[in-house]
């Protein structure tokens, strides 16, 4: 009797200790790395600087992590079907350089109507930087063509179509009412970027979540083959992820533009590997078919957290980029580890 | 006959040479538990040198299990293998090859972008002066292939060549290293009948030469033409080992399933009506399927059986849009709906239940629920304007997760978490989630336990007495024998047959399965 109860109590101690271990496997299992990264991250950089855990330093990482969340979200798009959009950045950077141009020229058609000047540059930008999802969706959806290389070409492409246009200079000339509401504004105390990102992240989450096309994103990302003999038009999903995908990316370099008060065609290099590494850090796996707009979101303002954080420890931007590889590098390093332990636990 | 229960062993015969020295294999007591999961519970099994010894069992009995413990694929959880009387521990498959096991899985092992002959010495090549000898290693292969009488070149590259040459190669494979046992898992499965016979003479000159063969079929005509012992195998036991030749077929199907065979196929009351699904000389463009019309009525079951290859499939797939038509028409409800994508047919009323469900058939990383809305979610109840009804497609999936009694009933959790028996409930599930009057079933229970093969064939049985429109097409003979009113026969693409009613007979079936020699033997076998 004696023995038997105290078999049962070492049963017990162990079964604590296992069980904060097989606690702790579940949180990884079901959230995926990012609440272990964030929690590291915000030790590390709060040790590092005083100036890190502030209200205004943390409202100015959200306001730094708008742009990448934006595209983010549309990269997320093309992974949950399986595939990628290399393209991103040449977008936001062709999205600067046609909308700046636009603006600039209606403004200088007509200087009065500086709203008209704002609305047409911005619907042009955007429709320029559409365009060439629409691009991506076509050769994806209708020749067939692997979105690696579709995108990889394209990104070249539209690269070399915004330095041609500018020469490699900035676009000035625009209203300096569009930096100051779109880039630089606040309403309510808050910045309009982030507004804005609040509104699209809102926007996706209903079409990821709340519609069918949403839901045909993870079934063709899934298993194509099913969502063909269920009665999806394959070839339609994917041509409308690489065109959405585009557009967010485009409202993305609108408010980029906005915040240099400049069409650039330089800008938008990191934003492929960033965007990737936000969805991937958020748990999007990288053969589709899953992922979680709120975890995304999440995995944008890590990567912000992160850079702010490095550059109040005064780390070299150089340095800053080894970092985010080897973030990049981990985050799928762990991915793997879960689906192991996903199968393992199937068991 | 008698519900059979627990382990018996009937009168066991010697081997035809009545070789009484050390059997090649024995395994006493093999256990082999994956977490959650006891596969084999205890197995005998011996292995007698130059003996065909068959293994026999429903999917999930072990019977795959077991052999890769032989191949070395796996290590046993308890019990002992002994080669040759003495204890081994098979802990890789290098090892097992050593001690003279060679075995031949289904799923293949070769690599697609190589060569015939760089797949069959991979790991072994021939080498000169620390160089690849290209010389000599034609030279073998050629040998190999030449010693087995199969026609492939060896400089033929692996992915062009078909399903049954590289189920050649791979057998081919196996017997580079002249083994003395030598496991068979469903060899002919994408064999002709020409290539069967090939394999079944390269099995007897190896069981002469002494080798002792693991042969794993569901054809019991194959357990008469080789099988010199059979091995029952049920739920990780081991139920019987009988003789090959002397067990009567109902005898061994029961010892399979541990119940008489008239328990598992509802009767299904035959009331045609309209007739729903019209095919008319219809030819792939593949050239798999020449000429083939036929037709399916509400309220009846319409069976297509015939071999791997012959085209049974492929009518399926084509009056379903996936497979492109190079002349005929297929008409349904009387509008000719020929090459129409799967989209339009379903909202016409056509549902088709793909073979490989992790293939075709389920979206495995996403819940049960996703998976069994997927057809219906432009519908309503499921669609309200440009959004989905979250709260009816709930109700729906909780009332379809009963009906189909998917087990156990969590629709959150991701498909490819559920058994194969249960992830098939899910495919059928969505068949339910809108309106169907033509089903068409691909290989519906392929897989499958027999639990879940029974709650099929009575959910296919349902869906005709409600009068829907069944057509069955199945390589499991005694399935499309018991439940078709009519069935058709299909050999090389083209319907050969056609029975209804008390016609559609194994023995009639059979007759149009092989070519005409070919069938003379099949029956002199099942007599």
């Amino acid at each position: 009797m004696n023995q038997e109860a105290r078999a049962e109590k070492a049963v017990g101690a162990q079964s604590t200790a296992a069980r904060a271990v097989r606690f702790v496997q579940h949180l990884f299992v079901r959230l995926g790395v990012l609440p272990f990264l964030l929690i590291l991250a915000l030790v590390v950089f709060t040790a590092l600087s005083g100036n890190f855990l502030t209200t205004d330093n943390l409202v100015n990482v959200v306001r730094q992590s708008v742009y990448l969340t934006i595209v983010a979200l549309g990269q997320m798009l093309a992974l949950l079907t399986g595939g990628f959009d290399l393209s991103v950045g040449t977008i936001v950077a062709l999205t600067s350089v046609v909308g700046a141009t636009a603006m600039a020229a209606v403004s200088t058609a007509s200087p009065d109507s500086v709203w008209l000047a704002i609305t047409l540059g911005c619907l042009a930008g955007i429709a320029g930087g559409t365009l060439v999802g629409v691009t991506n969706g076509i050769g994806v959806a209708v020749f067939n063509v692997s979105p690696f290389m579709m995108t990889l070409g394209i990104a070249s492409v539209g690269f070399g179509i915004a330095l041609y246009m500018t020469s490699g200079m900035p676009v000035y000339g625009m209203p300096s009412q569009f930096g100051q509401v779109f880039g630089f504004g606040r309403f309510v105390g808050i910045p309009v970027p982030v507004f804005g990102a609040v509104i699209i992240v809102a926007l996706t989450w209903v079409l990821v979540n709340r519609t069918a096309l949403g839901r045909y994103f993870y079934a063709v990302g899934g298993n194509i083959k099913a969502a063909h003999l269920s009665g999806i038009s394959t070839g339609r999903t994917l041509f409308l992820t690489y065109t959405l995908c585009g557009f967010l990316s485009s409202v993305c370099g609108m408010l980029l533009t906005a915040r240099l008060e400049t069409g650039e065609a330089n800008i938008g290099h990191s934003l492929p590997l960033e965007s990737i590494a936000a969805c991937v850090i958020g748990g999007v796996s990288l053969r589709g078919g899953v992922g979680r707009v709120g975890n995304v979101v999440l995995g944008a303002l890590f990567i912000g957290l992160v850079q702010n954080g490095m550059n109040l420890a005064r780390i070299e931007s150089y340095l800053q980029t080894v970092v985010l590889g080897v973030l990049l590098i981990l985050a799928v390093i762990a991915d793997q580890l879960r689906l192991r332990m996903i199968a393992s636990m199937r068991d | 006959m008698s519900q059979s229960t627990g382990s018996e062993v009937e009168a066991v015969p010697p081997g035809d040479t009545a070789r009484q020295t050390t059997p090649l294999v024995v395994c006493r007591g093999i256990v082999k538990q994956y977490p959650g999961v006891t596969a084999l519970d205890g197995v005998d099994f011996e292995l007698r040198a130059g003996e065909v010894h068959v293994l026999f069992g429903e999917n999930g009995a072990g019977k795959s299990t077991l052999i890769s413990l032989l191949a070395g694929a796996q290590a046993p959880t308890a019990g002992e293998i002994l080669v040759r009387g003495q204890p081994v521990q098979l802990h890789s498959v290098h090892r097992a090859r050593g001690l003279g096991i060679s075995a031949v899985f289904q799923d293949f092992s070769l690599v697609p972008q190589l060569t015939v002959e760089q797949n069959l010495l991979l790991g072994a090549e021939p080498r000169r002066h620390g160089f690849l000898d290209r010389q000599a290693m034609r030279r073998e292969a050629q040998a190999i292939l030449d010693r087995l009488g199969f026609a492939i070149r060896p400089t033929e590259i692996v992915q062009h060549l078909s399903r049954a040459e590289r189920q050649m190669v791979e057998i081919a494979k196996a017997f580079r290293t002249e083994p003395s046992v030598l496991v068979l898992d469903e060899p002919t499965a994408s064999l002709t009948e020409r290539e069967t016979e090939q394999l079944f003479a390269l099995i007897h000159r190896a069981t002469a030469r002494g080798v002792g063969v693991v042969y794993i079929t569901h054809r019991i005509s194959e357990i008469r033409r080789i099988g010199d012992r059979v091995t029952v195998l049920r739920d990780g036991h081991v139920v019987a080992t009988v003789d090959g030749k002397s067990t009567s077929e109902d005898r061994l199907v029961e010892l399979m399933t541990g119940r008489v065979i008239q328990d598992i196929y509802p009767a299904v009351a035959h009331q045609p009506k309209d007739v729903v699904l019209k095919v008319e000389r219809l030819t792939s463009s593949s050239g798999s399927v020449e000429d083939a019309s036929l037709e399916v009525r509400a309220g009846e079951i319409v069976g297509i059986a015939g071999l791997v290859g012959s085209g049974k499939s492929e009518v399926g797939r084509m009056c379903f849009g996936l497979e492109p038509v190079a002349s005929g028409h297929v008409w349904l409800h009387g509008q000719e709906v020929t090459g129409l994508a799967p989209s339009a047919l379903l909202s016409r009323g056509f549902f088709y239940l793909p073979p490989d469900r992790r293939e075709e058939g389920l979206i495995l990383m996403r819940s049960c629920r996703e998976n069994m809305a997927l057809t219906s979610l432009r519908e309503a109840p499921l669609r309200r304007g440009v959004f989905l009804n979250v709260a009816s497609e709930r109700s729906l999936v909780q009332n379809l997760t009963a009906r189909i009694n998917l087990q156990p009933a969590r629709p959150e959790r991701d498909v490819g978490s559920f058994s194969g028996g249960n992830q098939q409930k899910v495919m059928l599930a969505k068949s339910l989630a809108r309106p169907v009057k033509l089903f068409v079933f691909d290989e519906p229970t392929v897989g499958v336990d027999v639990g879940t093969r029974v709650a099929i064939y009575r959910f296919i049985g349902e869906l005709c007495d409600n009068g829907a429109a069944v057509l069955l097409i199945s390589s499991d003979l005694p399935e499309v024998l018991h439940l078709s009113h009519r069935l058709y026969v299909m050999y090389r693409g083209r319907i050969r047959a056609q029975f209804s009613g008390a016609d559609i007979t194994e023995q009639n079936v059979l007759r149009h399965f092989f070519e005409r020699e070919g069938a003379s033997s099949m029956e002199e076998a099942s007599a």
